[in-house]
C-alpha cells in the first residue's frame, strides 16, 4: 500500500539506520526541552504568544498520541479527533462540577480525568477496529469519528449541542496558591503536562509492547509467529494513544473553557493527520516540529491572509509528494553530510537555489493574493497590500512586477538545482573509497 | 513416547479443490524430518495448516499431543512450535539485533509489558547477541535487515525462527534460491542451531534433505506415498516413479 510506504523510513539511509540502532536514552534533548518550556514566557511574554504558545502545546501532545498509532503503529485513523473531544468534554463536566459542588479536586489533575475517558472510549472502538490495520482500520474510524461527531447534536446533555459546553477552570480549589485564572498559570500548567505526556510516550516506544508495535506495522504475520497476536499490539498502542489524545483534550478544555462539535468532527481529526505527517511520522520528534510549523502557519499567517488553509493545504500536498519523511526526515538527512564533514561543501548551492526558490514561492504567493483580491474584494475597493507595498489590483504594472519576479525566480531555482543536486550527492560521499 | 507433532487424516479443501487429501504422519523428538515432492503437491499448505495460518477442512494435528484445532498461529507459537517462510519474512526497518530481540520478549516473559525498558535488560541483550553469534551475523548486528544479502537474510530468518526456543522447527525451504556455496552455510548453520531439537523442513535441494534429514515423507498430489529413513525413501519404486527419478535427474 503506497501510504505505509510513506510512513515507513528507508533503512538504507544511514540517518536512519543510525536512529535505529542507537537505543540509548540520551536526557540532553529533554532537557533543553524543559529549559525551553520555562523560557518561553520570558522571550515572548505577550498574551497573544503565551495563546499561540498554549495551542502549540496542546497540539504536540496530540500529535504525538496521533503518531502512536500512525508512525510507530502502522495504523491510519481519519476519526482522532474524537478520543480527544470526548476526552475534553468529560473534563469540563468534571470542571462544571468541581464549580458548582466545590469537590475538592485540584485542577492540575483534570488532564488525568479527560485521558482515562480518552483511553476508555479507544479501548471500546478498539475493540473491533484493530482487528486489522490498513483500509478496513482507516475506514472504521472514519466511521466512528462521524457517528461520534453526529452525537454531539443529539446527545445534548453531554456535547451541549451547537453551542457546546463551557466551564470555569479557576473555581477549583486553590492549587498551592495558584487557581489558574492567569494565562501565565495555564502555561505552565499545561507545560509541565507536555512534559510529561512526551517523556512518558517516549518511554512507551521503548518498552516490549512499543517495539512490537513497530514489529507488528511492519510485519504482522511475522510477529504473529513469534508468539504475540498483532490484533493485542495494535489494542494496546490504540489505548495508550487513547489515553494521551484524552490528556491533550484535558489541557484543551482548561485553556479554552469550551468544547464544541468542532473538537470531534473530521476536519479536526484530518488536522492531526496534517500536523504529524507534516512533521514526519517516522521519527519521535517529528510530530512536535509539525505542530510547532502548523500552529505558526494557523495562528501568525491567518492573521495576514484569509488564504492560510490554501497554503497548509499546498505545504502538506508539498510534503507528501517530495518529502514523506516530513520536516523531521528532512533534518534527519543531513545528520551523515555532517557525519561525513562535507556539510560546509552544501552552504553555496542551497543559497544559489533556495533563496531563489523562497522568491518564487512569495512571488507565486503574491500572484494568488492578487488574484484572490482581484476576484473578491468589494467593488471599488482596488486597493491592497502584498508585502508591505500598497498598489491597485487592477493595474497592469503591479502583475507585471509579481509575474517577472516569479518566472525570474522559478527561471534561476530551475539553472542552480541541478547543481545543488550534484553538491549533495558529493556531500553523502565520504572521501576516499565507496561508501 | 507422544510424537512432537501428529497428523491424523488431515484434508484440505480451497472450494472444491482438494488439496491436502488425507495426510497420517507422526514425527518424534529429535527428528529431522524433510518432506518432499513436486511442485503443488500441497507441501507449503500443509505448512500453513500446521502452523494455523489457516484451518483444516478436517483431520486432526496434535503437537506434543495437544489438538491445536482452532488456535491462532501466536498461540500454537507459545506452545512451542515455530517456522520459518519460504519468502523471506523478517522485519526489514529494524536492525538485525533488534529483529533477534523481537523473537525474545514473549520466550522471556515479557508478553505485553509497556513498563520496563527492553535496552535495560542484560538478559534480553545477551540472549539476543548469543543467537546473533550462533547465526554468524555479529558483524551485521546494527545494520537494519533490509540491506542484508539473501543468505545474511535467510539465516536471521532461521535465527527469528529458533530464537524463541520453541523445540519443533519448522523450515520452508531454507535453500531456495542460493549458491551452492550459500547452500553448505545454510545447511551447516541448520544443522547446529537445531540439534536437540524437531526439525521439519520443505526442501527442493536433494543434497540438503539427504544431507540433514533422518526421516523423508513424499508428498505427491495431497497424499503421502512414502515416509522412512532416506536411503528406503530413495529406493522405493513408487517414489522413483511419481518424482524423485525426476528430481535426481535434474540434480546431476
Amino acid at each position: 500500500m503506497s501510504e505505509q510506504d510513506q510512513i515507513t523510513t528507508d533503512p538504507t539511509k544511514p540517518a536512519q539506520r543510525m536512529r535505529a540502532g542507537s537505543m540509548t536514552i540520551s536526557a540532553t534533548p529533554w532537557i533543553i526541552a524543559a529549559v525551553l518550556l520555562i523560557a518561553m514566557p520570558y522571550l515572548f511574554p505577550s498574551r497573544s504568544a503565551l495563546t499561540i504558545m498554549n495551542q502549540m502545546s496542546i497540539t504536540i501532545v496530540f500529535a504525538l498520541a496521533y503518531n502512536m498509532l500512525l508512525g510507530q503503529g502502522g495504523m491510519l485513523s481519519f476519526g482522532h479527533a474524537v478520543y480527544m473531544g470526548v476526552g475534553g468534554f468529560v473534563a469540563v463536566h468534571v470542571m462544571n462540577l468541581i464549580s458548582d459542588t466545590g469537590a475538592p479536586f485540584p485542577m492540575p489533575f483534570l488532564p488525568i480525568v479527560g485521558g482515562l475517558f480518552g483511553m476508555g472510549l479507544a479501548m471500546i472502538v478498539g475493540s473491533f477496529s484493530t482487528r486489522s490495520a490498513g483500509t478496513v482500520f482507516a475506514m472504521i474510524s472514519l466511521g466512528v469519528g462521524e457517528l461520534i461527531a453526529a452525537c454531539s447534536v443529539i446527545i445534548v446533555v453531554f456535547f451541549g449541542g451547537e453551542e457546546g459546553v463551557s466551564g470555569y477552570r479557576d473555581e477549583g480549589l486553590p492549587f498551592f496558591g495558584f487557581d489558574f485564572a492567569q494565562q501565565i498559570e495555564v502555561y505552565y500548567l499545561i507545560a509541565a503536562w507536555l512534559m510529561i505526556s512526551a517523556l512518558l510516550m517516549y518511554l512507551y516506544s521503548r518498552t516490549p509492547i512499543g517495539r512490537m508495535a513497530n514489529a507488528v506495522r511492519d510485519n504482522p504475520e511475522r510477529a504473529e509467529f513469534l508468539g504475540y497476536s498483532a490484533r493485542w499490539v495494535r489494542y494496546y498502542s490504540f489505548a495508550a494513544s487513547g489515553f494521551f489524545a484524552g490528556i491533550a483534550g484535558g489541557l484543551f478544555a482548561i485553556n479554552y473553557e469550551i468544547l464544541t462539535e468542532e473538537n470531534l468532527n473530521t476536519a479536526s481529526s484530518g488536522v492531526i493527520l496534517l500536523v504529524t505527517f507534516l512533521g514526519g511520522v517516522g521519527f519521535f520528534f517529528g510530530p512536535i516540529i509539525g505542530a510547532i510549523a502548523f500552529t505558526l502557519l494557523q495562528t501568525v499567517l491567518s492573521l495576514h491572509t484569509e488564504l492560510w488553509a490554501f497554503y497548509a493545504g499546498v505545504l502538506f500536498v508539498a510534503t507528501v509528494m517530495f518529502f514523506p519523511g516530513g520536516l523531521a526526515g528532512l533534518i534527519m538527512m543531513h545528520v551523515p553530510v555532517f557525519q561525513i564533514g562535507k556539510a560546509k561543501q552544501l552552504v553555496l548551492p542551497y543559497f544559489k537555489t533556495l533563496i531563489p526558490g523562497a522568491v518564487a514561492v512569495l512571488g507565486v504567493s503574491a500572484l494568488v493574493e492578487m488574484t484572490f483580491h482581484y476576484r473578491h474584494a468589494a467593488t471599488g475597493d482596488n486597493e491592497m497590500t502584498v508585502f508591505w507595498t500598497t498598489f491597485d489590483s487592477h493595474a497592469i504594472l503591479p502583475w507585471v512586477i509579481a509575474l517577472v519576479v516569479t518566472f525570474g525566480a522559478l527561471y534561476l531555482t530551475r539553472l542552480n538545482a541541478p547543481s545543488l543536486r550534484e553538491a549533495w550527492a558529493e556531500a553523502n560521499t565520504p572521501d576516499g573509497g565507496a561508501a | 513416547m507422544t510424537a512432537a507433532l501428529e497428523l491424523s487424516g488431515l484434508r484440505k479443501s480451497f472450494g472444491k479443490t482438494e488439496i491436502i487429501r488425507g495426510v497420517d504422519l507422526a514425527i518424534g523428538q529429535n527428528e529431522r524430518h524433510a518432506i518432499i515432492g513436486p511442485n503443488g503437491a500441497g507441501k507449503s499448505t500443509l505448512f500453513n495448516l500446521i502452523t494455523g495460518r489457516f484451518p483444516q477442512t478436517s483431520g486432526h494435528i496434535r503437537l506434543h499431543g495437544q489438538d491445536l484445532a482452532g488456535k491462532a498461529p501466536y498461540e500454537i507459537n507459545r506452545m512451542g512450535l515455530s517456522r520459518s517462510f519460504q519468502i523471506t519474512n523478517i522485519f526489514p526497518k529494524m536492525t538485525v539485533f533488534e529483529n533477534v530481540r523481537c523473537s525474545l520478549l514473549w520466550s522471556m516473559g515479557y508478553k505485553y509489558n509497556f513498563w520496563s525498558m527492553v535496552s535495560k535488560s542484560r538478559a534480553l541483550t545477551d540472549g539476543a547477541d548469543q543467537i546473533l553469534e550462533q547465526i554468524n551475523l555479529t558483524a551485521r548486528r546494527d545494520l537494519p535487515a533490509g540491506v542484508l544479502s539473501y543468505a545474511e537474510q535467510r539465516a536471521l530468518e532461521i535465527g527469528i525462527t529458533i530464537a524463541g526456543g520453541a523445540d519443533v522447527i519448522m523450515l520452508d525451504e531454507p535453500t531456495a534460491g542460493m549458491s551452492h556455496s550459500e547452500t553448505d552455510y545454510i545447511v551447516d548453520l541448520i544443522r547446529k542451531v537445531t540439534e536437540n531439537k524437531t526439525l521439519i523442513m520443505v526442501e527442493h535441494d536433494m543434497g540438503v534433505v539427504f544431507g540433514l534429514a533422518d526421516q523423508i515423507s513424499v508428498l505427491v498430489y495431497g497424499e503421502i506415498i512414502a515416509t522412512g529413513r532416506p536411503e528406503d525413501v530413495r529406493a522405493n519404486s513408487k517414489v522413483q516413479e511419481a518424482y524423485l527419478g525426476e528430481a535426481l535427474e535434474a540434480e546431476h
